[in-house]
């Protein structure tokens, strides 16, 4: 007990474990701040104010909103399965916290000389972050497909059938495309790529890996929207076919967490791709002990790109999802892998 | 006992719990659910043996692709709940001949238990003192092209051979 007692108080404990509450909470109050953000953005789009009514410019809105599905009432229909239907959400919401505990976010620092040794900003550095990034993604999918089974409603079968033929597509691209990076750059750390990714050409183009693997983002990007099921891709919740697909059924807080997953998963794919292909924390004008601002910035135009997206492109057919994915996105996938391998083999890039 | 032998027990009771569950559950979602279980079981050992790798490989494969597979299946299916009445007189496993083989078969792997676990000398360290080739990839990648180069082919050929088969079954005949 007496081991216990000095392990949970002493400083690295205390350090890590105020990591992970950052963590935790900095996704937490991302998917509220994402929920204002889409509302604005969309309001601002079709030209209208959005939220304006709850605080000034509406700034409280997601507050409201939060309260709201606190106070509603759980539903579930009579011929549902009780015990999965409660574990789909919960599923949905774990695998999408666990999926950022191997990103960084910044470079190591010591809070400006308040510790000894500089601290990683990242809950934990495996040596294999990038498999298990794709890993526990790929257990994202349980949520929704269980969630469509255990409503035992039609709409909400079809939206999870849909949702897991889509991620089995889309996760070979996705996958090519990580591997193409790891191979280019040798190491699946996400922090050795990103340190692999500073300096810069001619002394003004950034060394990131957008400008060399340009393919490889633009797969990792269509991969990684139909993967967070987000337009021009969410099939899985298409309102004018489906309800609202998986979660028709749901309501309050359960329906709030699937929601919560959905944006946490936004945020996670976009601080992948900025650790991947935009040089991470690594940037110009700042210096480097305040580098996740940079990481910050980058994130957030990334997270405004999603929504620019939404927006802006109309939701694509099904069968022309399953063909982009099967013979556009997977092909040339796997043809810029063997390209990046050949270069990687015969000329040391 | 270490923190170490503590996760062992954590991830091999899992394991056979989930597995357990396989066979228990009368409803098929339920079955495949308790595998997904059973294999993140597996996959904490193998961290513990020091083999990250492997242990998201068997994460990525087993417990995201294929079992994904296996609950679209499932569900496409819609595999009725095993009834207990039809257990009692007309299943197949109920009669006596079924009982017999199975009854021999499960001394005999109670019997092989006991000589595998009579021969190790308990809870040993991680396999990377022995076997440096598992626990980094470019490692593992090597020894797979180099010295298990022939084994690594003729299980590739074998899955594709194991495709083109299911793409002629499912294929529409044209008469």
């Amino acid at each position: 007990m007496a081991e216990i007692i000095a392990w949970v108080t002493s400083p690295e404990f205390i350090v890590y474990a105020s990591i992970v509450g950052v963590v935790f909470g900095g996704l937490q109050i991302s998917a509220a701040v994402m929920v204002y953000a889409e509302r604005k953005v969309a309001a601002f789009m079709q030209q209208r104010l959005g939220p304006m009514r709850v605080g000034p410019y509406g700034l409280l809105q997601p507050v409201a909103d939060i309260l709201k599905l606190f106070f509603k009432e759980e539903l579930r229909p009579k011929a549902a399965d009780a015990f999965l239907f409660t574990l789909a959400p919960i599923i949905s919401v774990a695998t999408a916290y666990v999926a950022f505990a191997p990103v960084p976010f910044g470079a190591p620092t010591t809070l400006f000389g308040l510790l000894d040794e500089p601290m990683a900003l990242q809950v934990s550095d495996v040596n294999v972050a990038v498999l298990v990034i794709f890993a526990v993604a790929s257990m994202g999918v349980y949520g929704i497909v269980l969630a469509g089974w255990a409503s035992n409603s039609k709409y909400s079968l079809l939206g999870g059938l849909r949702s897991s033929a889509q991620m089995i597509s889309y996760e070979l691209a996705y996958g090519m495309s990580l591997a193409t990076v790891v191979m280019f750059s040798g190491s699946m750390s996400l922090r050795e790529i990103v340190d692999l990714q500073q300096g810069y050409w001619f002394g003004v183009i950034p060394k990131w890996y957008i400008f060399i693997q340009p393919i490889a983002f633009f797969v990792f990007a269509c991969a990684g929207i139909a993967e967070t099921n987000r337009a021009p891709f969410d099939f899985p919740e298409a309102e004018q076919e489906l309800v609202a697909g998986y979660h028709t059924e749901y309501s309050s807080m359960r329906f709030a967490m699937f929601f919560m997953a959905e944006y946490i998963n936004m945020v996670t794919v976009s601080a992948v791709a900025v650790n991947l292909f935009l040089g991470g924390w690594h940037g110009p004008f700042i210096p480097p002990e305040y580098g996740w601002l940079w990481f910050l910035i980058k994130l957030a135009f990334l997270l405004f790109c999603y929504l620019w997206l939404r927006w802006t492109l109309p939701r694509f057919r099904y069968d022309q999802l399953m063909s982009f994915g099967w013979k556009v996105l997977l092909p040339v996938a796997t043809v810029n892998l063997l390209l990046t391998a050949a270069g990687v083999l015969y000329f040391g890039l | 006992m270490g923190s170490d032998a503590l996760l062992f027990y954590i991830f091999a009771g899992a394991a056979v719990l989930g597995a357990l569950l396989v066979v228990t559950q009368k409803n098929p979602v339920y079955s495949v659910l308790a595998l997904i279980a059973s294999f993140f079981g597996l996959s904490g050992l193998y961290v513990l043996l020091e083999a990250p790798f492997v242990a998201v490989v068997q994460i990525i494969i087993y417990a995201g692709a294929i079992m994904v597979l296996f609950l679209f299946t499932v569900m496409l299916l819609n595999v009725p709940r095993e009834d207990a009445a039809e257990w009692d007189r007309a299943h197949p496993l109920y009669r006596p001949m079924a009982v017999r083989i199975g009854g021999a078969l499960a001394i005999l792997l109670a019997l092989e238990l006991g000589w595998a676990l009579s021969r190790t000398a308990g809870l040993g360290g991680g396999v990377a003192d022995e076997h440096p080739a598992v626990s980094s990839v470019a490692e593992l990648g090597r020894v797979l092209f180099t010295d298990y180069m022939f084994a690594f082919e003729v299980t590739s050929i074998l899955i594709i051979v194991a495709m083109v088969g299911a793409v002629v079954l499912a294929k529409k005949r044209e008469e």
